[in-house]
């Protein structure tokens, strides 16, 4: 029995490579300097999609919520087998909290419409919050199950899998529609493939099209570009290469719902880890350093 | 949502499994007393389950005044969908003006579910809770005692406060051993409220097939004293440093993320952002270069030592003593000083 999937991929900055290159004089992160990538864990949830795509046929629609530079990781997922991707972008979005996001992704999931099964990775790793994937389950009014660490099976619309609960694990069967969210442990995720990528790598948005235009018309009037934009629109059509792009009118979403306006949490004030560099009581490496060191922690009860 | 409702109580939910209690809603406990106390308010818990003999009692006696009792065969398994379902019922019948959860695998993916639902804010992974007045900076309105929710944010390199203005309750979850636990007392009194929620079957999705629960072998929260380990302890074997130090201290061993992914000890080790966070007496950190993530998980130590050889290491800045040298010699020092003094065991 073939399944439909869609997984939800987000672009972000790669927090756990912070290098020195990456802070300022003043201790602080220089968010701009981060490379953007592929959020660890969404890349296993698109794994598990395409191997139960590749096993019992149906269709992966891999969906991301972010600026026209988020099309990166859609073409990261085209690559890897993906039939289909789309791009929800819209200013109005911005400043979304996992609330706001939750609803304006099950907006978009409503209108891409028959679906078996939504993936997501657990969590991505700027915000750290896992909340989005559940959030999202309970607008679309479906079961989720979160943390899966295995994937054991499928059978007519039911799927068992393996959960993490922090000090075990449990297995339960899902009946379809369902949501899960998906942990590192859970599978190896494919490589791109070469002659896809080859294919693939021209794929745009036309947010990015007209970004395009734009660098490399500086001279041109506002009438030539636009003209250019729609030519060069069209031909990625034709060629198959066009991703699609949605705004939050293409979903129906209510705008009350969106942005600062639909978030509930509001963040407060902002404080960048800064090394503190107060003195600490240096002990030579040596017996008698060493040996004094720990007089002093028996002494004030630190031991013993 | 609910409407702003300052005389709303502070609430746990009291997450247990197979009739015992997480150790952190023992915690939330004793910070839900402290949050009440200065709203001038009760501080309640839910308790969700079918057999939860004796637990009330045991969140009475660590600060709570008024417990909410679910009870029900069908709950004896943790599901999502009821269990959400019946903290939804509580929240829309009493109006709590906090909801805090445990930021355990099954809180994490509770509470999300249960802002949803309720249309309210939720902010994840709480390392600290206050109570302060915030001016808007945009409307400059005031609103007075909001709670703020702090977290790290951007893999630990931020702490981001949190606030939420008027679509209550102000719920968060908390992550475990961030809160200093009091002792409970068990004369202190309080409510016990047998709360009765339709269930219908469309909340049971999901079908339990196999359970496991692996018994916690090691504590870590609990330890007076940790000696921890990371990439610069070099290999596996080398470890065995680690744990000579850790018995001859008589304390737990743990690991940095770099020491856990190289393979060197177990996950169930591992301190910091995606491990545990603890604040013992004594925290040793030997060879670990203290990225943000790791700091997160042991900066509340009360005493930390670290051992490394690059005097630039980063975990220097949260030391109370450091050592610069090499741990391969360091630490067969400490140990022979140690059996020396007889502090060991």
């Amino acid at each position: 029995m073939p399944y439909n999937s869609i997984v939800l991929v987000k672009q972000v900055p790669d927090t756990a490579n912070v290098t020195a290159d990456a802070m300022k004089a003043d201790g602080t992160v220089n968010r701009g300097a981060l490379p953007a990538i592929f959020n660890p864990e969404d890349l296993h949830a698109l794994e598990a999609v395409l191997e139960l795509r590749d096993r019992f046929g149906g269709t992966v629609t891999a969906l991301s919520m972010g600026p026209p530079k988020a099309a990166e990781v859609l073409r990261s997922c085209l690559y890897r087998g993906a039939d289909r991707a789309i791009l929800l972008t819209d200013r109005r979005a911005a400043a979304s909290d996992t609330l706001a996001t939750s609803y304006i992704l099950a907006q978009t999931i409503k209108t891409i419409g028959d679906y078996d099964l939504v993936f997501a990775g657990r969590q991505a790793i700027d915000g750290d919050t896992a909340q989005v994937g559940p959030q999202c389950a309970e607008k679309l009014g479906i079961p989720q199950v979160t943390y899966l660490d295995q994937l054991v099976d499928v059978n007519d619309r039911v799927i068992r899998v393996r959960r993490d609960i922090g000090d075990g694990w449990e297995v339960v069967d899902a009946t379809m529609p369902v949501l899960i969210t998906v942990v590192e442990s859970a599978n190896k995720p494919r490589p791109p493939r070469v002659r896809r990528l080859q294919r693939l790598k021209r794929a745009r948005v036309p947010a990015e099209v007209v970004a395009e235009v734009k660098k490399s018309m500086r001279d041109a009037s506002a009438e030539q570009r636009e003209a250019e934009v729609a030519r060069r629109v069209d031909e990625l059509k034709k060629q198959g290469l066009l991703i699609e792009q949605w705004d939050l009118d293409d979903v129906k979403a209510d705008l009350s719902r969106c942005g600062l306006a639909g978030s509930p949490t509001k963040v407060f004030r902002v404080q960048s880890i800064v090394l503190t560099k107060d003195g600490y009581t240096e002990i030579p490496a040596t017996e008698e350093g060493v040996r004094q060191m720990i007089h002093e922690l028996v002494v004030d009860h630190s031991l013993g | 949502m609910i409407e702003v409702n300052r005389e709303g109580e502070v609430w746990v939910y009291a997450e247990q499994q197979a009739g015992t209690l997480r150790d952190v809603v023992l915690e939330l406990c004793c910070k839900a007393r402290e949050l009440a106390d200065r709203l001038g308010v009760s501080a309640g818990a839910v308790l969700v389950g079918a057999k939860l003999d004796g637990l009330p009692e045991q969140l009475i006696a660590h600060g709570i005044d008024h417990v909410y009792v679910t009870a029900d065969e069908r709950l004896g398994h943790y599901q999502t969908g009821s269990y959400a379902e019946v903290i939804c019922h509580n929240i829309q019948k009493h109006k709590p003006q906090i909801v805090l959860y445990g930021a355990t695998p099954l809180g994490r993916d509770l509470a999300p579910r249960v802002a949803s639902a309720m249309r309210a804010g939720m902010t994840a992974d709480c390392t600290d809770l206050d109570i302060k007045d915030v001016t808007e900076p945009r409307s400059k309105e005031t609103h007075s005692n909001l709670l703020l929710q702090i977290r790290p944010a951007f893999g630990g390199n931020i702490i981001a406060t949190i606030v939420n203005y008027d679509m209550w309750p102000q719920m968060a979850t908390v992550r475990e051993g961030v809160i200093a636990m009091h002792d409970p007392d068990p004369k202190r009194k309080g409510r016990v409220i047998s709360e009765t929620v339709p269930l219908d079957d469309t909340l049971f999705a999901l079908k339990l097939i196999e359970e496991h629960i692996e018994p916690r072998s090691i504590n870590l929260k609990g330890a007076r004293v940790i000696v921890a380990g990371g990439a610069g302890v070099g290999s596996k074997a080398n470890f065995r440093l680690i744990h000579e130090l850790a018995g001859a201290i008589g304390g737990a061993v743990g690991a940095s993320r770099a020491a856990v992914d190289g393979g060197y000890i177990g996950k169930e080790h591992q301190i910091g952002q995606t491990g545990t966070t603890v604040r013992p007496a004594l925290y040793i950190a030997a060879g670990i270069s203290g990225a943000v993530q790791h700091r997160a998980g042991m900066e509340e130590s009360a005493k930390i030592i670290a051992i490394n050889n690059d005097p630039e290491s980063p975990i220097f800045s949260v030391s109370h003593y450091g050592i610069v040298g090499d741990l391969n010699q360091v630490i067969p020092m400490m140990v022979k000083t140690l059996k020396e003094r007889g502090v060991a065991e």
